[in-house]
């Protein structure tokens, strides 16, 4: 299809006929980024410091173990790929640990899953009809003797079928049981997670706050490939029922040099991704990137500068980590997808709050969804962009 | 059961019976479980159990689990064979004229030829999402076809016949497609996630199976409204219609949905599209049973397994359970349709991932809703090759229209996205509105906000 007529009838009927597409000046779902924007640009992933670009980089991290920094070799891995490597680790060295959810067999709508079935037996990886409720009520009861089951739910937007198993049930149980000794540790629900962009209200969903205000369920969402590897190795290994949220859209985004050996990382602490003296940002998952962006053009403009910390564990989370944090630098902004309502950032402000309250020079900042749902054409208006982070940082700099 | 022990019991229900309500339905179906416990009381020397869970139970003195097996499966009711032709001579003629098949033949062309236009539009990065019927066309034009312009419609996703049928325009089509303002969704759902009041039909959720239990509710509103009004005689009541996949069949909703609607004796027809497929798991891995069908039985509702590929049948069976759904004061009615998932699950998915080529190459030759009619029509003389080219050509273009004119225009007001969370917009939000255009304003260079009607100015409030 041409420019010339990309509108006409005879053109359109063109393009129905065609077996090869050809890509033609139309609108398109998902629109570029205005011409003369400065901020607002597509993250860049090849270039992103919140990404390990080279093997140096990723095998420095001291949280890893000195084997793996000193003799493991790594791969450009993207983060279903990661997923998968972790799961793989998990089933080949733990006979105990079983993969199961709709439509993983053949790999996963997401492909996290791709090989396992064949590789692992069908008996160990499998798809289970479509009922959430069933598959996460089937994971408590294998774990609660004695196996280690990953169950995956299609996308965190259809958990709650499975609310009542997981609120009253996972959660519940060591604590029901007493002196019994019952529980469900070992049992890891993985979801996919957060906005793409032309989700709308059933893909784009962050629901993890609904789980945050659990105490029994560990919440655990991870920024990049070498984090999810090493994040979901150590859920599976957790003697806590684990909820595993995998934000999508960096599936295939974001890659990363990813240790080929496994490795697990710590489930109690925040990780400082920058230090700085004057302004904390505290996030998790996908907005860390924007965030990074953000306190680049904010600090070049403003002469700030800013230390950004990823939560990872959002319940329980790393308390210390961020009060220190933030009484170094006395400011602080919480950013995340889901609705600033009674979300994550409501607690890590009130914390704050309580714990460093006369370090504070500004009012916590929340740079959050808005209070409404996820409505398909308004996306990106929604949830935070590096401008209204930048934006925020400009006004705690300067209050 | 001791006769005085199930009296104790009969006073406990009938106190609860009093107490419960002064509603008549509600009356008399307390009575009949009033009557129901009464009949309990075990006679003695009797050959039956008399139990309050199972109150005609023969007893039996051999130690026998019933199970299901391939010959007991359910027989799949048709009309037409492959080549179009009836298969029982004997019938009453088919009550079906010419002009009704040629409309349903174009509703069902209609739909294949949008879905045609649309995957490989959503090929082509013009919209996110879409998702084709092929092969299913017939369920939802032929049960659409059945069905009254009042009756309440819930549907999955792959009903578009249904839409279609009812007098969803190309204009509704393409406006929902591509989330502009003309959508009535206001451009929030995804793609093929179609409503409207006017044809009553509620819009497409994409959380499976939660209609279904809202289809119950819905047809007993409808009931309780309908009984007793003088403006809905007894050809005049209406009925709900709700459709799911055999996927969707598997979660909590769809169970909780058919018991409740058969203790409260609702007039909705379930309509479960067995398509052999949800996503990438065959109906071997769903479920073990005798398909979805059987499950009806086991909730004491009325249940018929057609053919999906006979648009005839399907609108036959819908007819006839219509009926059945209003007599009697009401009860649900189970239908399974049966039919091929010719497609890819949807533009996200690849098929032959988990599934061989020549098993889709196979079903498509050998059976289809349109050709099947089609040929009923060509073995009637009145359709025939040169009608067929007239006709895919007209609706090409006219889809091709309404694609072009839909695709220019521009989506709903910024201020839509605030909008219908709560009948009015709270304080909170309000003030969300003023700070997301104090962000706009300040940084005009970082949105692009042309696509949206009104521009910046699309976040005022304004009367609608
Ligand atoms: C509660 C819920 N779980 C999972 C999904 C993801 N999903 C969307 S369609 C689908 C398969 C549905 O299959 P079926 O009901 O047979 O309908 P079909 O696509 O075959 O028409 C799945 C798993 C969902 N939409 N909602
Ligand atoms: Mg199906």
């Amino acid at each position: 299809m041409t420019a010339r007529c990309s509108r006409s009838l005879q053109c359109l009927s063109i393009f129905a006929r065609s077996t090869k597409s050809k890509v033609a000046p139309h609108r398109t779902y998902s629109s570029a980024a205005p011409a003369n924007a400065r901020l607002n640009l597509p993250v860049d992933f090849s270039s992103t410091p919140i990404l390990h670009q080279s093997s140096k980089s990723i095998l420095a991290n001291p949280e890893l173990p000195e084997s793996v920094r000193k003799n493991s070799k790594t791969t450009r891995t993207n983060l279903f790929q990661a997923v998968n490597s972790a799961l793989r680790h998990a089933l080949s060295t733990d006979d105990r640990v079983l993969l199961f959810g709709e439509d993983v067999a053949f790999g996963g709508v997401f492909r996290c899953s791709m090989n396992l079935s064949t590789d692992f037996g069908s008996e160990r990886v499998f798809n289970t009809p479509l009922c959430e409720q069933a598959i996460v009520g089937f994971a408590i009861g294998c774990a609660a003797e004695g196996m280690k089951p990953v169950a995956e739910i299609q996308f965190a937007d259809y958990v709650y079928p499975a609310f009542d198993q997981l609120v009253n049930e996972a959660a519940k149980m060591r604590y029901r049981a007493g002196g019994t000794g019952m529980d469900c540790g070992g049992m890891v629900v993985r979801m996919p997670t957060g906005s793409v962009g032309h989700g709308a209200l059933y893909h784009s969903q962050s629901p993890e706050s609904l789980f945050t205000h659990i105490p029994g369920l560990r919440v655990i969402i991870p920024r990049s490939p070498s984090q999810a590897k090493g994040l979901l190795l150590a859920a599976i290994a957790s003697p806590d029922p684990v909820i595993f949220m995998e934000p999508k859209v960096l599936y295939r985004a974001a890659v990363e040099q990813v240790p080929n050996d496994p490795y697990t990382l710590p489930l109690d602490k925040a990780d400082i991704l920058k230090t700085g003296q004057d302004i904390t940002v505290i996030s998790y998952g996908t907005p860390l990137y924007h965030c990074s962006n953000a306190i680049e053009a904010a600090e070049k403009d403003f002469g700030v500068s800013c230390e950004l910390i990823d939560l990872r564990t959002i319940y329980p989370w790393d308390r210390k980590t961020v009060l220190e944090s933030v009484s170094k630098t006395g400011r602080a902004i919480v950013v995340h997808e889901s609705m600033v309502n009674a979300g994550v950032g409501a607690e890590v402000a009130a914390t704050i709050q309580e714990g460093a309250f006369l370090r504070l020079e500004a009012p916590v900042q929340r740079v959050c969804g808005w209070s409404t749902h996820m409505g398909m054409a308004y996306e990106k208006f929604n949830i935070p962009d590096v401008v209204r982070i930048y934006d925020s940082i400009r006004k705690v700099a300067h209050y | 059961m001791s006769a005085r022990l199930s009296g104790t019991l009969n006073c406990v229900r009938r106190s609860t019976a009093v107490r419960s309500t002064s509603s008549t339905t509600a009356l008399r179906s307390n009575s009949q479980t009033w009557r129901r416990w009464q009949s309990i009381s075990q006679r003695p020397g009797s050959d039956r159990v008399h139990f309050p869970g199972a109150v005609n139970s023969r007893f039996t003195t051999s130690l026998n689990f019933q199970g299901t097996s391939a010959d007991s499966a359910m027989p799949t009711y048709r009309i037409l064979d492959q080549d179009g032709i009836v298969v029982d001579r004997n019938r009453a003629p088919l009550d079906v004229t010419d002009d009704q098949a040629l409309r349903w033949y174009k509703d069902m062309l209609t739909v294949s030829i949008m879905d045609n236009i649309m995957f490989e539009a959503q090929r082509q990065g013009r919209l996110s999402f879409y998702m084709v019927s092929a092969g299913e066309e017939g369920i939802a034009v032929g049960s659409a076809a059945a069905l009254l312009p009042d009756d309440v419609i819930f549907a999955q996703y792959r009903e578009t016949g249904v839409f279609q049928t009812r007098g969803f325009t190309l204009d509704d089509f393409m406006s929902q497609l591509f989330a502009n303002k003309h959508d009535s969704g206001r451009a929030r759902n995804m793609p093929v996630h179609y409503g409207s009041r006017k044809l009553n039909i509620h819009t497409i959720s994409s959380p499976l199976a939660t209609q279904i239990p809202q289809a119950a509710g819905a047809a007993y509103a409808l009931k309780m409204q309908d009984a007793g009004n003088p403006d809905r005689p007894l050809d005049k009541r209406r009925v709900v219609a709700c459709y799911f996949g055999e996927g969707a069949a598997s979660e909590g909703d769809f169970h909780g949905a058919l018991n409740i609607a058969a203790t409260r004796s609702c007039p909705v027809i379930f309509i479960c599209r067995n398509n052999g497929y949800a996503i990438s798991t065959s109906t071997l891995e769903q479920y073990r049973g005798d398909g979805i069908a059987s499950r009806g039985i086991g909730y004491g509702i009325d249940t018929i397994r057609v053919d999906g590929n006979d648009i005839f049948a399907v609108r036959e069976a819908t007819a006839r359970a219509r009926e059945m759904a209003l007599r009697d004061g009401g009860k649900p009615v189970l239908i399974e349709a049966m039919s091929y998932r010719v497609s890819h699950h949807s533009t996200s998915d690849d098929s032959y991932a988990y599934r061989a080529k020549v098993e889709v190459e196979d079903w498509k030759r050998r059976d289809n809703p349109i050709t099947r009619l089609r040929k009923w029509m060509e073995n009637k003389g009145v359709w025939d090759e040169a009608k067929e080219q007239e006709a895919r050509s007209r609706i090409r273009k006219e889809v091709l229209g309404a694609f072009a004119k839909a695709e220019k225009e521009k989506r709903p007001p910024l201020r839509a996205m605030f909008e219908d969370v709560y009948a009015e917009m709270t304080e909170e939000a309000e003030g969300q509105v003023q700070q997301l255009k104090d962000v706009l304003k300040r940084y005009p260079n970082e949105y692009d906000l042309g696509d949206y009607d009104g521009g910046l100015d699309g976040l005022e409030k304004k009367p609608r």
